[in-house]
């Protein structure tokens, strides 16, 4: 009897699963750049970010006109609701690949030899893996999987810590690679933040299962 | 204390087992809102709180309704319970007499006669229905020639006229244009701070918007009673989530 309320909101899970595909690609390209040295590679990530703010005002634009038109309460509501936090969560992650993806682009230009700390690419891997969760999360309703999303910024955390500490060594071993370390600590800063956006997403999520957010549960 | 305590009420409609252990309690000066699909019992509960049921041919009703303690039920007097528990229905329906005399007649009946008193009594009540303004100077109109809306709330008037307790009101505003609505549910909101008041309604926005509780029905039984925020964002019933969600009914 509310089929085409249903469609919508289908249609609703299925812009945030793009969003989220865009998103995670825009991560991994700009990973892939930063660590290839691939500037076209960069240009490209660095491209991406327009797609993704469209498909955030389009998302936008469709919880919008569900709440107009259908005036959603219980489990409705908290789905749309949730979905208009949560995209304002991935473009930030967009922008913050964009960001890397500028540091990127710098770096290639620059043709030093990279100071290669492993654990950038495994902060990438661990980003990727929570958006990836979190919106998988949301359209399969696993409040398990949100928690372990929450739980999985730690790693994200610590990995933060492990890029520092590698990139202390290296100005101590070497001066001269303090401006490259300064690059490398600031997209570790970003794909740290992209981690705390991953998790605000999987906390809209677990309101939208539970009704309860994270600032009620503590 | 509550105002009204609900408790094990059955009630048969001849066979029909049409309310079925209904245990609720409708707190004083807060707006409790009944919802549920068509035929589910909650303007038979609605009904039940002032005894008009009892005009209904083979009607039985088994446990208690109390109302400030006292059963209305047993030994109260069914005059002085309907002054106490006033009632809007769905269609405004005034007295083809005059806008004052559709107020003044309730407490003429219960023996008011002074003019200034009664004047007094008119038009406190159309103040407190919100409708003074658009009346005070057509007192002597007949109450017909008001538009539906502005009768809703000479109606509403007419019960403050009694001075009751309680406000039962049966999809008030069903009848009505969106700005009647929007008037008769800031009207109900206003009145909250003198009454306790109890609303049938199919609106789910309706609910959302005036209602403090929300008590949900399906047939005959209440199904999940609790705040009106919470019955709507995170209701704890399946049954309650399907309907308000539009799933069924």
């Amino acid at each position: 009897m509310r089929n085409r309320f249903d469609m919508q909101l289908r249609q609703l899970d299925c812009e945030l699963i793009q969003l989220g595909a865009m998103i995670e690609h825009a991560i991994a390209g700009a990973a892939k750049a930063l660590l290839e040295c691939d500037a076209e590679k960069a240009h490209e990530v660095a491209g991406l970010d327009d797609g993704i703010d469209q498909k955030e005002r389009d998302i936008e634009r469709l919880c919008l006109k569900l709440l107009l038109q259908q005036q959603p309460v219980a489990r409705d509501l908290r789905q749309i609701s949730a979905a208009l936090k949560m995209i304002t969560d991935m473009e930030r992650i967009g922008d913050q690949a964009a960001d890397i993806a500028e540091i990127a682009v710098m770096l290639a230009g620059r043709g030093e030899p990279l100071l290669g700390s492993a654990h950038i690419g495994d902060m990438a891997r661990a980003t990727i893996r929570m958006v990836s969760d979190s919106v998988d999360a949301f359209v399969k309703k696993d409040l398990e999987l949100t928690r372990a999303v929450v739980r999985y910024d730690d790693v994200v955390d610590d990995l933060f810590d492990e890029v520092k500490n590698d990139l202390i060594r290296f100005i101590a071993q070497n001066s001269a690679c303090g401006e490259q370390a300064i690059d490398f600590l600031m997209v570790a800063k970003y794909f740290e933040r992209i981690g705390d956006h991953a998790t605000n997403i999987a906390e809209w999520v677990e309101f939208s299962i539970t009704g309860q957010h994270k600032d009620e549960t503590e | 204390m509550d105002k009204i305590q609900i408790e094990n009420m059955n009630l048969h409609y001849g066979d029909f087992h049409a309310l079925h252990d209904i245990n609720l309690g409708i707190q004083e000066k807060q707006i409790t809102a009944f919802i549920g699909p068509s035929g589910c019992g909650k303007s038979t509960l609605l009904r039940s709180l002032n005894r008009m049921n009892d005009l209904v041919e083979g009607c039985k009703i088994t446990g208690d309704i109390l109302l400030d303690g006292e059963d209305i039920y047993k030994g109260c007097d069914v005059n002085l319970l309907r002054k106490r528990v006033g009632m809007v229905f769905q269609k405004p329906n005034p007295f083809p007499m005059s806008i004052y005399d559709n107020i003044a007649y309730g407490p003429r009946t219960h023996g008011v006669k002074s003019r200034a008193r009664l004047d007094g009594i008119v038009e406190r009540s159309l103040r407190q229905a919100a409708i003074w303004e658009e009346a005070k100077d057509c007192l002597k109109k007949s109450a017909l020639s008001m538009s539906g809306g502005q009768q809703q709330r000479l109606c509403i008037a007419r019960a403050l006229a009694a001075e009751p307790d309680v406000l039962l009101m049966d999809e008030p505003t069903s009848a009505l244009d969106p700005i009647s609505t929007a008037k008769i549910e800031d009207l109900v909101l206003e009145l909250k701070k003198d009454y306790t008041i109890v609303m049938v309604t199919h609106n789910m926005q309706q609910a959302t918007r005036v209602s403090d509780k929300t008590a949900f029905f399906l047939l005959g039984e209440i199904v999940e009673y609790n705040d009106t925020e919470t019955l709507f964002s995170v209701p704890s019933d399946k049954r309650t989530e399907d309907y308000i969600t539009g799933r069924f009914g």
